[in-house]
C-alpha cells in the first residue's frame, strides 16, 4: 500500500475541493444573509440539500449530470474533459458535499456583522463590492475560517458520493475513507488501521489550526 | 443647501416634512422619537422614502415621481451616526482614510489638526476614549469631502465635562471647514448654541422652523 500516496492524494484533492467552495459559497453566504429575493427558501433547501440527502444518493445525481452521457458530462466530453472515475470526479464530490457546511457557517457570520458599519462605509463612498470586501468580510472572518476548516474536513471525510462518481481505483481515484473501506473489506486491517491513524491527525490538525485562527481573529478586534 | 419633501413610513409611524434646510447649521430638534434620525437616514440613503424629493446643492438624491434614487456611496453625504461605529478591525488612520477620494480638497493633515487626531492615527479603535473616538468619526466623515455633514446626537452619549471638551471641535468645523452640517438634537442649549437655523420635529411632522429664537 502506498500510504502517502493515498494521503497526499487525499490532502491535494480536497485543498483544490476547498478553494472550489470559497467563490460560490462567499456568493451564496452573502445572498442568503443580506438580500431578500424571490426563491431565496428554494436556493437555501438546495444548498443544503446534500447535508441531509444520503451521500450515496448525492453521488448519484452527479453520476447521472456527469457521466459522458448525461447532460453536463457529455458537454465537456466534447471539449475532451472526462469527469467520472479521474481525480476531477474527486473533486467534484468532495465540493458539493462540502458547500453546505461553509456555506451555512460563513452566512451565520455574515448575520453577526452589524449592518451599521456597512452602511457607514456605503455613506463614506464605498460600493457594495468594496464594502464586502473591505468591511464585511474581514468582520467576518473567524467565521470564513472556521468555513473552510469545516468545508475542508468534510472533503477530507467524503466517502459516499466519492465512490459512486469516481470509484476505488488504486492511484488514480482513491482517498482515505475509501482506501480504508476497500482494505478493511478485503482484510488488509494492518493497512486500514495506518489510514486510520492519518485520518485522526489531519482532523487532529484542521481543528486546531481552525481554532488557533478564530481565537488570533478574536484578540486583533 | 438641502431641500426636503418627503414621506416616510416605518411601521405606524409617518413622518413629512418640507423644508428648505439652508443653515450653515440646521439644528433638527425634537424629542426622541419625533423622526429626527429617520431624516438623517432618508438624506443618507439608508432610508427610502414612500414618495418625494430630496436634492443637495441642487444635486437631485431621490425624486420618487422620476424614480431617481441615488445609491448611499454616490451621495456625497457624511454621516456621523450615533453609535459612531468606528471599524473595529482598522485602526484610526484606516478608518480616517476610509472615504479619501484621489485629488480632493481636505487633506489628512488639515483635518487632523482641526480635530487633534494626528496623534492617534496609529492607535487601535478600541484603545480610544469616549472623546476621542467622537472626533475620529468626525475626521472619518469630513475626510470624504461630503458636499453636507449629517451630526445625529454627537454630544448625547458623553458626560458634561467631554462636551465642554468636544463643543469647540464642532465649532470648529462649521467655521473653518464650510461643510453645511445638519445636526439632530433634543438639547435646547445645544441647539442654541449651534443653529442658525432650525427644524422642530414633533410625532413625524414640523411643528416650527425659522431662526434660534424659534426653541425659545
Amino acid at each position: 500500500m502506498d500510504l502517502w500516496q493515498i494521503t497526499g492524494f487525499t490532502l491535494v484533492t480536497a485543498l483544490a475541493a476547498t478553494a472550489l467552495m470559497v467563490p460560490p459559497g462567499l456568493a451564496l453566504a452573502w445572498l442568503l444573509a443580506r438580500r431578500r429575493f424571490r426563491g431565496r427558501v428554494l436556493v437555501e433547501t438546495f444548498v443544503s440539500l446534500p447535508l441531509v440527502m444520503p451521500p450515496v444518493a448525492t453521488g448519484l445525481i452527479l453520476l447521472l449530470l456527469f457521466s459522458p452521457r448525461g447532460p453536463i458530462g457529455s458537454a465537456l466530453a466534447r471539449v475532451g474533459i472526462d469527469v467520472v472515475f479521474t481525480w476531477r470526479a474527486v473533486v467534484l464530490a468532495m465540493t458539493v458535499m462540502g458547500l453546505p457546511l461553509f456555506v451555512r457557517t460563513v452566512r451565520a457570520g455574515f448575520e453577526q456583522v452589524d449592518r451599521r458599519y456597512e452602511a457607514i462605509a456605503a455613506t463614506l463612498g464605498a460600493s457594495p463590492l468594496r464594502v464586502f470586501f473591505s468591511i464585511t468580510l474581514p468582520l467576518a472572518y473567524p467565521a470564513l475560517a472556521a468555513g473552510s476548516v469545516l468545508g475542508f474536513a468534510r472533503a477530507i471525510g467524503e466517502f459516499g458520493a466519492t465512490i459512486m462518481i469516481a470509484g476505488s481505483i488504486p492511484g488514480v481515484t482513491r482517498t482515505l475513507p475509501v482506501a480504508i473501506y476497500t482494505f478493511t473489506e478485503i482484510g488488509r486491517d494492518r493497512d486500514a488501521a495506518a489510514l486510520l491513524v492519518v485520518s485522526a491527525a489531519i482532523a487532529f490538525a484542521a481543528l486546531w489550526i481552525s481554532n488557533y485562527l478564530t481565537s488570533r481573529a478574536g484578540i486583533r478586534s | 443647501m438641502i431641500a426636503v419633501d418627503v414621506r416616510i413610513e416605518q411601521g405606524s409611524f409617518v413622518l413629512t416634512m418640507r423644508e428648505q434646510l439652508d443653515g450653515r447649521v440646521t439644528v433638527l430638534f425634537g424629542p426622541s422619537g419625533s423622526g429626527k434620525t429617520t431624516v438623517l437616514d432618508a438624506l443618507a440613503g439608508l432610508r427610502t422614502p414612500m414618495r418625494g424629493t430630496i436634492a443637495v446643492n441642487g444635486r437631485t438624491l431621490f425624486d420618487s415621481a422620476q424614480r431617481i434614487n441615488v445609491p448611499p456611496y454616490k451621495r456625497h453625504v457624511g454621516y456621523v451616526s450615533q453609535d459612531i461605529a468606528l471599524f473595529p478591525h482598522l485602526n484610526v488612520r484606516g478608518n480616517v482614510t476610509y472615504g479619501q477620494r484621489p485629488g480632493q480638497r481636505l487633506s489628512l493633515d488639515s483635518v487632523a489638526s482641526i480635530l487633534e487626531v494626528g496623534s492617534l492615527l496609529d492607535r487601535r479603535v478600541g484603545m480610544l476614549s469616549g472623546g476621542e473616538r467622537q472626533r475620529v468619526a468626525l475626521a472619518r466623515a469630513l475626510m470624504s469631502a461630503p458636499d453636507v455633514l449629517l451630526l445625529d446626537e454627537p454630544l448625547a452619549a458623553v458626560d458634561l465635562e467631554l462636551r465642554r471638551r468636544i463643543l469647540p471641535y464642532l465649532e470648529r468645523v462649521r467655521d473653518e471647514l464650510g461643510v453645511p452640517i445638519l445636526y439632530v438634537t433634543h438639547d435646547r442649549d445645544e441647539a442654541r448654541r449651534f443653529a442658525d437655523r432650525v427644524v422642530i420635529l414633533d410625532h413625524g411632522a414640523v411643528v416650527r422652523s425659522g431662526a434660534p429664537d424659534v426653541l425659545s
